[in-house]
């Protein structure tokens, strides 16, 4: 294998890392209360533009956007939790797709209207420089989104299944009249899952704000990559996401390096329809 | 027999609206609110009466409006021609989507909708032969009435209506056949359906085939009228979300839903992009997206199902209940 080709391969991890990330908190919402967000890629969208802002407000860099842009979208997550997903759950499923739609429009429309289409950048020293190692050349900032979104991956991954908090979800998600005799609010347990999910997504936006492309439409893209990663690692998996996560940024990756950049997100999406079609509950999804 | 009489009422207004309001704008946008009442009604007939909601449903109304230019850009026929071929493309592709996703729950069946909407973007956008990002233009003088290029809007108004008329009277017909009687039971309960012998996933793919079909339809008439087709006016996903909330704001799986929103929302768009200009592009949407979430949130049957008798809970006209 050529040099080049090893390396594409971990660029393709990388990134699959941080989609990986955004990917888990879609999956973790959806299983836990079988809703799909439609706006979970404008979330990350969201991450992306406060991380800019942080930066040209404030001159700060990724130490200072990533937490920030986490909280700011775990609050957004719990706002929009109490303030639509409580209620829409509950109703047919028109108003849960429309629901979520809706509001992925009005945020990227929003961002569109304040910010502009055009297509922004982090300055290119912001996490400066690249590490060459064995011949590899690796740039920093993807470096570091890779590696911070897997040990946040693996963390949530510890957190549903090793702590009281995880267990709590986890019996809400099984049996909501059951978790609510046991002294469990749902209420509650749902909006921390939403301050997750969306927090998840605003680090996952400020991480790869530092090298990938920021403009107001990126989220219908991120939206349906999240899609196919949960759908290939089988719904409420967050260790299925971090397989398929990784799985995709390295088909993404060497699609667009063997077949043509433009065609790397095509590849994706007839990836997931044959998905659909041939192994609907994922690589090791339950049906 | 008084809703006969309503009935005749809306469609004497509906004939002669453009003789009474007979400026080129007042026409112009009569004829944009019955195309996109056509391609909103035919949204309605997966999306409301079968329960399952495309948010891509801009690929049909894509392969209409591609097989119309197409078929004049590169053989020199009539755009005309070019109708039969953008159907069977929709037919194919619904049935591409449907046949895996109409088993699952429905959200695998919207998240298909829109990957397969962008994926045909894409390509297209990359495809030479289709005119890549510039896209496919129509004749630009009309060579004869076959060619369907008028400079006024008069002659589009009333072909738009006539197909309106002919795609209510197939949905109307289709909730009185047997096919609307499984829809019914399938949107109340699946599993009920389904016991009883209701063929849940065939009755809804032949609905979404349908659907699929008839807003190719509109894609073509969208194309004639516009003389051009580009991957953003074709395949772009704000055409999607316009079908959808027509359909959702005036009362999804309603006949007269999608007419009622696309009067309503169609001169909304009109007259805010001459007042904000091209500042008013973002706007627009942003304001589009909140109707959504209203909706989705306080009246998910839509305007018209207000007026529906009391006693009927509005839950009823929005979609099942996901298993």
């Amino acid at each position: 294998m050529s040099f080049v080709l090893v390396q594409v391969i971990v660029g393709g991890l990388l990134l699959g890392a941080v989609y990986a990330l955004f990917s888990s908190g879609l999956t973790l919402v959806w299983g836990m209360m079988n809703i799909v967000n439609f706006a979970h890629g404008d979330f990350v969208m969201l991450g992306m533009y406060v991380a800019y802002v942080v930066y040209t407000l404030m001159g700060g860099g990724p130490l200072l956007g990533a937490p920030l842009a986490t909280l700011v979208l775990a609050t957004v997550g719990v706002v929009v939790y109490f303030a639509l997903i409580r209620d829409i759950m509950k109703g047919p499923m028109l108003a849960q797709i429309l629901g979520t739609f809706g509001l992925a429009l009005l945020l990227r429309y929003s961002v569109f209207w304040w910010f502009g289409a055009n297509f922004l950048s982090m300055p290119q020293d912001i996490v400066g420089g690249t590490y060459a190692f064995a011949g590899l050349r690796i740039e920093a900032s993807r470096l570091l989104a890779g590696v911070v979104a897997l040990l946040v991956t693996l963390g949530l991954h510890l957190l549903l299944t090793r702590t009281s908090l995880g267990s709590k979800m986890l019996a809400v998600a099984e049996d909501q009249t059951g978790a609510q005799l046991m002294g469990i609010r749902p209420d509650t347990m749902q909006a921390v899952a939403w301050a997750i999910a969306a927090g998840a997504t605003g680090l996952a936006g400020a991480l790869i704000a530092n090298f990938f492309y920021i403009v107001p439409t990126v989220g219908e893209t991120l939206g349906i990559v999240a899609f196919v990663t949960v759908s290939l690692g089988g719904f409420g998996s967050v260790p299925g996401a971090l397989v398929a996560g990784l799985m995709i940024g390295v088909i993404e990756s060497l699609s667009g390096y063997l077949i043509g950049a433009i065609y790397k997100d095509i590849v994706v999406y007839v990836l997931f329809l044959l998905f659909l079609w041939f192994r609907p509950q994922g690589l090791m999804g339950k049906t | 027999m008084r809703r006969l009489i309503w009935l005749s009422v809306f469609a004497a207004i509906a004939i002669a609206y453009p003789l009474l309001l007979s400026s080129p704008f007042q026409q112009r946008l009569g004829a944009l609110v019955l195309l996109y009442a056509i391609a909103a009604s035919a949204w309605n007939i997966v999306g409301g009466y079968a329960g399952q909601v495309s948010v891509g449903h801009v690929v049909f109304f894509g392969c209409g409006a591609y097989a119309a230019m197409g078929s004049y850009a590169k053989f020199g026929l009539s755009p005309l021609f070019g109708i039969p071929g953008g159907i069977v493309l929709a037919v194919g592709l619904a049935a591409i989507i449907g046949v895996p996703t109409l088993r699952l729950s429905g959200h695998y069946f919207s998240m298909a909708t829109i990957a397969v909407a962008e994926t045909m973007r894409l390509i297209v956008t990359n495809t030479d032969w289709l005119g890549a990002a510039v896209g496919l233009s129509g004749p630009t003088v009309p060579r004869n009435i076959f060619d369907l290029s008028f400079l006024s809007s008069l002659p589009y108004y009333y072909l738009f209506l006539a197909i309106l008329a002919i795609t209510l009277l197939i949905t109307w017909w289709m909730t009185n056949s047997r096919m609307g009687f499984y829809l019914r039971a399938i949107k109340d309960s699946e599993r009920a359906a389904r016991s009883l012998g209701a063929p849940a996933s065939r009755t809804k793919l032949y609905a979404f085939m349908l659907s699929a079909a008839l807003t190719s339809v509109a894609g073509a008439l969208y194309a004639m009228m516009f003389g051009f087709v580009d991957p953003e006016s074709g395949f772009g996903i704000l055409i999607s979300v316009k079908i959808l909330i027509m359909a959702a704001l005036g009362g999804a799986g309603l006949l007269f839903g999608p007419l009622v929103g696309a009067a309503i929302l169609v001169p909304l768009e009109e007259i805010s992009n001459s007042w904000l200009g091209g500042k008013g592009a973002g706007l627009t949407f942003v304001l589009y997206g909140a109707i959504i979430v209203v909706i989705a949130r306080f009246q998910p049957g839509g305007l018209l199902s207000l007026f529906k008798r009391r006693g009927k809970p509005t839950k009823d006209t929005g979609a099942s209940h996901a298993p």
